[in-house]
């Protein structure tokens, strides 16, 4: 598909179902911040010298050759509309950060969103990788091809000492932060939740929500990411994130099979439940998509709900957010209409499901 | 019930607010919620907590960070991007690079209550880190070689030491590209 069609088709390849424990872990991510060496870092630089980082940084993606096999497209985010801005982040191809100021943002995106590119972000390049399921090392493979290949005609603020030089001091070293986007419906609903994150805090790791900082926990989805960058090696922070992603997983299904044996009912009614407001509704918000898709995907991963692929429901939670609807509609509406048309629009995503399998 | 303030829509936000014990309702409809939220009016109960924030808050209370080069935080700046110390104690952010040389009795005990080290151990860039590359290389190979003697491979320690010969050899050369063949350590 031509790059363009980010914009309009609500599939990014992280959505797909064919990732490992996918049903769990949704996605994989690690991106690294780099920075250009003798250049003051984004938030000192006025619009022409972050011009200069623009003009320095694109010609080494024309270069070299690890980019030309793949499709990679440029973007100046003040070029885009505020919606085609805001399905980037609901895409989680870029971060809210990068629009608070324009001048000067822009991002290298990769036809699938595998790889993404944000340029003059808090960083001068945050190099990221997404992926479906848990591979967080093929995430890290794929980000070090791309960070070597730029590194071939740039040059990065590094030092021996401090390793890759970022603008704050919590990213220095490696420059990097993985994460996982896990869905953690059977810990929240056993109340497990807590002691879960507070033995993950211990362990060096955050805790967030969807959306990055301060962003709460809709759909019982949560990222998790570590948050030491200086003393440790990329391999030691992906191996040490994916054991506790591992560890967090286990005690997830152990959760949900508890839940299956000794709440049938409640888990059972909650799924069909679900199904059926997803499936008949004609005004939703945005936050009761979000809860009854968790419910949706529980009901699945227990064989409650007759199946269905994840990566619609993955699709779904894009698909209705306000920019992609207001994308999809060719208009604007106001929050009414567009609770109208996500819950039309969730109707006929669902509508070759039947509800005959229980 | 319409909107309080536009008169136009319906009103389906209704906010109460105590303040000092004064209890003050209003109805309003999203789209003014919206625009009010962003002119500062509390609506969101939690004030959002950045990192920034938390970091400049480490350099100014925290004793062992802060205090001693407090006395003269106005002073000093980074000589390449004009960054003054005091700047990076407000916003947490460093100005470039350099920066790290220019600060650094301050930032490293910063980095070592962030991280728990101030050293990097990961990766080299393979242009700009070239020399350290190899002897990063160079201190693998050599515990290698002791490995090797230990066990009493010597065979394998020969290739090792002729392998770090060669290394030295082309360090002090200087300059030299490390070729694609070398392996990342």
């Amino acid at each position: 598909m031509p790059v363009k069609e980010i914009f309009n088709n609500p599939n990014s390849r992280w959505m797909d179902d064919d990732g490992p424990e996918t049903g769990v872990i949704i996605s994989s991510r690690v991106r690294v911040a780099r920075n250009l060496k003798d250049l003051p870092f984004p938030h000192l630089l006025d619009q022409e010298k972050s011009e200069n980082v623009v003009s320095t940084v694109t010609p080494a993606f024309q270069n070299e050759e690890t980019f030309r096999e793949d499709r990679f497209e440029f973007f100046r985010i003040s070029e885009l509309s505020p919606v085609e801005r805001q399905i980037l982040v609901d895409k989680h191809l870029i971060s809210p950060d990068l629009l608070n100021k324009l001048e000067g943002k822009a991002v290298v995106l990769r036809e699938d969103g595998v790889v993404s590119v944000m340029l003059n972000e808090e960083d001068h390049l945050r190099i990221q990788c997404l992926l479906p399921g848990l591979k967080l090392e093929r995430a890290w493979e794929i980000v070090e091809k791309v960070d070597n290949g730029l590194e071939k005609t740039l040059d990065y603020a590094y030092s021996e000492k401090f390793g890759y030089l970022t603008a704050c001091p919590t990213n220095t070293g490696t420059g990097m932060r993985a994460s996982v986007m896990v869905h953690l419906c059977g810990l929240v609903l056993t109340r497990q939740l807590n002691n879960m994150l507070n033995a993950v805090h211990k362990l060096g790791l955050t805790v967030r929500g969807l959306y990055g900082e301060g962003t709460e926990a809709l759909g019982d989805l949560f990222q998790i990411s570590n948050q030491i960058t200086l003393g440790q090696s990329e391999g030691e922070i992906i191996a040490n994130l994916n054991s506790i992603a591992r560890q967090i997983l286990a005690q997830e299904r152990s959760a949900r099979t508890v839940l299956f044996k000794e709440k049938k009912e409640m888990i059972m009614d909650r799924a069909w439940r679900a199904f059926g407001i997803l499936k008949n509704a004609r005004v939703m918000t945005s936050e009761e998509v979000m809860r009854l898709i968790s419910d949706l995907r529980l009901g699945v991963d227990l064989g409650i709900l007759p199946a269905m692929p994840l990566k619609l429901l993955n699709e779904l939670m894009v698909m209705t957010r306000p920019a992609f609807l207001t994308q999809l509609a060719a208009r604007d509406m106001e929050p009414h209409q567009r609770d109208i048309f996500r819950a039309e629009l969730v109707r006929n995503g669902l509508s070759g499901l039947d509800g005959l399998a229980g | 019930m319409l909107c309080e303030r536009c008169q136009q829509r319906p009103a389906n936000v209704h906010l109460t607010e105590i303040t000092n014990g004064q209890k003050n309702e209003s109805n309003l409809c999203e789209v003014c919620a919206r625009e009010m939220h962003l002119q500062g009016l509390s609506f969101n109960f939690l004030p959002q907590m950045s990192l920034q924030n938390f970091l400049a808050g480490l350099l100014k209370h925290d004793p062992g960070i802060g205090q001693a080069a407090h006395a003269d935080v106005a002073g000093k700046s980074c000589e390449k991007c004009g960054l003054m110390e005091r700047q990076f104690v407000k916003q947490g952010l460093l100005g470039c690079g350099h920066c790290y040389k220019s600060f650094e009795e301050r930032l490293e005990p910063l980095l070592r209550r962030i991280h728990g080290s101030s050293k990097h151990s990961g990766k080299v860039p393979e242009r700009a880190g070239g020399p350290l590359r190899q002897a990063r290389e160079i201190e693998s190979l050599k515990n290698q070689l002791r490995e090797a003697i230990k066990l009493e491979e010597f065979e394998r320690a020969v290739e090792i030491r002729d392998r770090i010969r060669e290394l030295e050899k082309d360090m002090k050369q200087g300059g030299k590209q490390p070729d694609a063949g070398q392996g990342n350590i």
